[in-house]
């Protein structure tokens, strides 16, 4: 396979002053049929994700099948404990009556539901990952507190320096840069 | 960077802005991205140490050791150092077991339930809210293994496979507790950890120490604000919200029915969960405002945590202290009116009896003085908030006290009654919850950013966008 020339860089960012810049900028990128990119924001900002064309639905449907799981498993388990493994007798009232498990069915798809979320989204997002590209980009502790980064990436098909730059330049940035990987 | 609301249009700086002034902004006006980040982040990172704070840890710290002492205390010689008996088997250790747990209510109400209904307010409060539901859970979670027979047993609360092939009985409303409380403790944390991601980079970012640095990177995970990244963590937050809200109710209603499924009068009552769950929030906002005014005082952050703030607290105060004044009516009426005669005689005693004395203070705690909210002069006066706030959780608290010991006290027959008085390890390990208590939020509040950072950008840029027209 062939190698590619500019391997060294992950892809050319550039840096903006509001959130109002960083959209409009990332509008006309896609508009120029840039496909490989990602905004950086320190807040999340509304309909970002559209203008990214962002729609991850992952989170939503691995939460619902946690929830599931979880509902079953606290059938399942209150089964397995009062049923089948160790049922009581008491005063000849029904060995399974299902209408006395639904707390505990409740709480464990609360439970199971959330910690799928919740690693769900760090396992997506492929977190933790202390280095990253990104990090190299003059300024970008700012990226978490008050500017706004877009960087598009060097496995973009229609990747090009130049390019690229020139696009960057007419969207209002405040500076452009060259990601080092 | 102009902030919205063009009556107030007097340019206070931050910091001018005076507790009467701005009632009805959530946001003091001239603050931007820069000025949020660096407000709060530098209570954390430059704020040198003060001796008022070293004072306090250091107070808490020794309450937290005569905890230390009660627990081991207890542990050694079981809890027949505590002056419960039979038949008043609950006392302090459920009391306190439900004040803590009730006072957690309010910090998932206000991240989880305020945040489905859009209320932009919440975002100033609900950081240090949700570090007061998880410490309180903390403090709550003593009292349940404590207070069981036998320690070393006491994970048999949960499921956990054994040879004697035993299990927890599943009918029980104790076991229920057991699934609702450990549920609701690890929702509150990851729920506080995901919001703390993002703050703990903008910390990492700022932070100048090396190895201080280092700890916030790994904290916060490596988050960059990918946008791919933000996509998924606004959905998980949004989602957790929306389950939260459920299960904050159902936690206090649970907690209610280890009461309510039992047979003993001032028990046995279907007004208990919507009566618990009102009280856990009035309760818990009780204690919300008595963290978040000396907080707004101390690090001088009245203009996040505004008047207006303190004065929804106050109303939601008033609003859930009403439906438990009609709770404890509804039970005074449904004493007299069932015609059984133990339920008569539980409703006079409370009144009348040995411990009526503890019915009037909560009536004038939770019922009385909180209709002065109804003042808005009153409400906006932050010293009354703040005492009334107090008098609240003393209030709940009696309340836990009245139904638990004045209603066990007094069997169904005479030849079981008994009287109760706490010891002084009780005592002990009650004071000493608080010292808990106020060691980790005191550790919290120099360790983390107490106000949501990133939140609080989001709103500045709410702000400025409605404020652009």
């Amino acid at each position: 396979m062939e190698i590619k020339q500019e391997s060294s860089i992950y892809g050319i960012a550039a840096e903006y002053q509001t959130p109002e810049a960083l959209m409009a900028a990332a509008y006309r990128v896609r508009e120029a049929g840039y496909l490989k990119i990602d905004a950086y924001t320190p807040f999340p900002v509304e309909g970002m994700s559209q203008a990214l064309d962002i729609k991850d639905k992952w989170i939503l449907i691995l939460m619902l099948l946690g929830g599931f799981v979880g509902v079953f498993n606290g059938l399942l388990l209150q089964y397995w404990g009062s049923v089948a493994s160790y049922p009581l007798n008491i005063g000849g009232r029904p060995i399974i009556s299902w209408p006395q498990m639904v707390v505990i069915m409740f709480e464990l798809t609360i439970l199971t539901s959330a910690l799928t979320g919740v690693f769900s989204m760090i396992i997506l997002n492929g977190l933790p990952e202390l280095y990253h590209p990104m990090f190299n980009v003059p300024n970008f502790d700012r990226a978490s507190q008050d500017r706004f980064f877009l960087c598009i990436e060097h496995k973009d098909k229609k990747f090009n320096v130049d390019e690229i730059t020139s696009l960057l330049e007419k969207t209002g940035a405040l500076h452009i840069s060259q990601v080092a990987r | 960077m102009a902030v919205a609301h063009a009556p107030h249009d007097k340019s206070h700086k931050p910091e001018m802005l005076s507790d009467t002034q701005e009632t009805e902004l959530i946001i003091g006006p001239g603050h931007g991205y820069d000025s949020v980040t660096q407000k709060i982040a530098d209570t954390v990172l430059v704020r040198p140490l003060s001796w008022s704070w070293l004072a306090m840890v250091g107070t808490a710290g020794m309450l937290l050791g005569m905890l230390l002492c009660a627990l081991t205390w207890t542990f050694l010689m079981g809890v027949g150092v505590w002056g419960i008996n039979i038949p008043v088997a609950w006392a302090f250790d459920i009391i306190n077991f439900v004040w803590w747990i009730g006072i957690g209510h309010a910090g998932t109400l206000i991240s989880a339930i305020l945040l489905l209904l859009h209320q932009g307010w919440r975002t100033s409060i609900n950081r240090f809210a949700e570090a007061m539901t998880l410490f309180a859970v903390v403090c709550a979670g003593l009292y349940v293994t404590s207070h069981v027979g036998r320690h070393q047993y006491a994970y048999w609360l949960f499921p956990v496979p054994n040879t004697m092939g035993l299990w927890p009985q599943f009918r029980s409303p104790l076991s229920w507790d057991v699934f609702a409380v450990s549920t609701y403790g690890t929702v509150s944390l990851l729920f506080w950890y995901v919001g703390l991601i993002p703050d703990l980079a903008t910390l990492r970012d700022r932070a100048t120490n090396p190895l201080i640095k280092r700890a916030y990177a790994i904290g916060s995970l490596g988050w960059r604000g990918s946008q791919r990244h933000w996509h998924r963590y606004t959905a998980l937050y949004l989602i957790l919200a929306g389950i939260s809200t459920p299960l904050v109710l159902s936690v206090h209603s649970t907690i209610s029915f280890d009461f309510a499924f039992g047979l003993v009068p001032g028990w046995h009552s279907t007004i208990f969960p919507p009566y618990f769950v009102a009280g856990a929030v009035f309760a818990g906002f009780a204690f919300v405002l008595i963290l978040a005014i000396p907080l707004r005082a101390f690090y001088n952050l009245r203009d996040m945590i505004t008047m207006k703030h303190l004065e929804n607290m106050a109303k939601v105060m008033l609003a859930t202290g009403n439906v438990v004044f009609y709770g404890y009516l509804m039970e005074l009426f449904l004493g007299y009116f069932t015609g059984n005669r133990y339920e008569s005689y539980m409703t006079s005693n409370r009144m009348f009896g040995e411990y009526g004395w503890t019915y009037w203070t909560l009536i004038f705690c939770n019922g009385i003085i909180t209709q002065t909210l109804w003042i808005k002069k009153l409400r906006t006066n932050i010293a009354w908030l703040f005492f009334i706030s107090i008098l609240v959780s003393i209030g709940m608290w009696f309340e836990r006290f009245v139904i638990i010991v004045s209603s066990l006290h007094r069997e169904f027959l005479p030849s079981a009654w008994a009287h109760y008085n706490p010891t002084f390890w009780e005592i002990a390990m009650y004071v000493g919850s608080m010292g808990l208590f106020t060691t980790l939020f005191m550790l919290f509040v120099r360790a983390l950013p107490s106000i949501s950072i990133a939140e609080m950008k989001e709103l500045v840029h709410h702000e400025e966008q409605h404020g652009a027209h």
